[in-house]
């Protein structure tokens, strides 16, 4: 897993590696995404990040990010 | 006549919980739900697409202040998955009311109970309002209530099967010592199959495949509507004594010479 450099970090997210401009916190990332913060929820490193946190949580290079949304189910 | 029921606190008029799963569109489903008439509905939960976070989602067509989410466990194999998609969907909708379904492989995908008893606990636990999906097991039944479980939701048949109601003895076995509401979960093919469910005094009736594969979902979606209401209806009636043999409807006094 490579780490933090000046331009950026690398994340896993929903399974695929991808680099993003660092410093990023949770909010920023959905942003970057064009995610609605109110459909999704994100897992970090297997812990639920709590909406009202988004904002202040620093992501660091090598986290694994599940986000997710309610889809058609039975 | 007011006929509600009501699991966790929560009190519902309609009879009939729908998926919101296999339909051609979104457009589709929301049409079909709202001819159902249902005011809960299952939803799985999912990686967004990364790729294209642009494409429509399914809150846009059924709104969440209108339906209550019913987020299931849909895919979980184990109690450990079923765990973690529960508390993302908690915190993606902000409630704790649930369905936990632990499924075995394919071609059954038959509730694995001691799985489904690890992770009720587990939920449970974590400040969660538990209906759980099971067997037709009247020993399961009772340990899950013992566990804390809100709802017991047995299969009538499996899963997408269509094949109608196959255990109604059990289901009525099942619903006579049930101390919390009893829904059929899986199996209902078509109309009669949920009037035969409501009669045999099931709580409400739980399908998907039944409205979603039909040749026409949103008329489906209608006739579900009337045969759970029916259903009902016949068992607050209470049906007639079988008799073997027939008894004639018309008087036979006055009968011409």
């Amino acid at each position: 897993m490579q780490q933090a450099t000046a331009d950026g970090l690398e994340l896993t997210v929903n399974g695929e590696r991808r680099r993003f401009p660092a410093p990023l916190t949770v909010a920023g990332l959905l942003a970057e995404l064009d995610l609605d913060i109110r459909k999704v929820a994100v897992e970090r490193n297997e812990e639920i990040v709590r909406r009202a946190t988004y904002a202040e949580t620093m992501l660091t290079s090598g986290d694994v990010l599940e986000i997710v949304h309610f889809i058609g189910g039975g | 006549m007011e006929d509600t029921w009501t699991v966790a606190g929560r009190t519902f008029q309609s009879r009939l919980i729908v998926g919101t799963g296999k339909y051609k569109d979104l457009p589709e489903t929301a049409a079909a739900i709202e001819a159902s008439g249902a005011e809960i509905v299952t939803v799985a939960v999912r990686r967004v697409n990364i790729a294209d976070s642009g494409q429509p989602m399914l809150q846009d067509y059924v709104d969440p202040k209108k339906y209550t989410y019913l987020p299931n466990t849909a895919g979980c194999h184990t109690a450990r998955d079923a765990v973690r998609t529960l508390r993302l969907a908690r915190e993606a909708g902000g409630w704790n009311l649930v369905k936990l379904e632990v499924l075995g492989p394919p071609p059954h995908l038959y509730p694995d109970m001691p799985a489904t008893m690890e992770a009720a606990e587990a939920l449970i636990k974590d400040g969660f309002e538990v209906m759980v999906y099971c067997a037709d097991d009247p020993l399961a039944a009772t340990r899950l209530e013992e566990l804390g479980c809100v709802a017991i939701m047995p299969l009538g048949a499996p899963i997408g099967s269509g094949l109608g109601i196959q255990n109604p003895a059990m289901l009525s076995m099942m619903i006579e010592q049930a101390k919390v509401p009893l829904l059929v979960d899986a199996g209902v093919g078509t109309a009669s199959d949920a009037a035969i469910g409501m009669e045999l005094g099931c709580t409400a009736v739980l399908m998907n495949s039944a409205i979603a594969h039909a040749g026409n979902p949103v008329l489906m979606a209608r006739a579900m509507k009337a045969a759970v209401e029916a259903g009902r209806l016949a068992y607050l009636a209470k049906r007639m004594p079988r008799r073997m043999g027939a008894d004639p409807s018309s008087p036979l006094a006055g009968l011409i010479r």
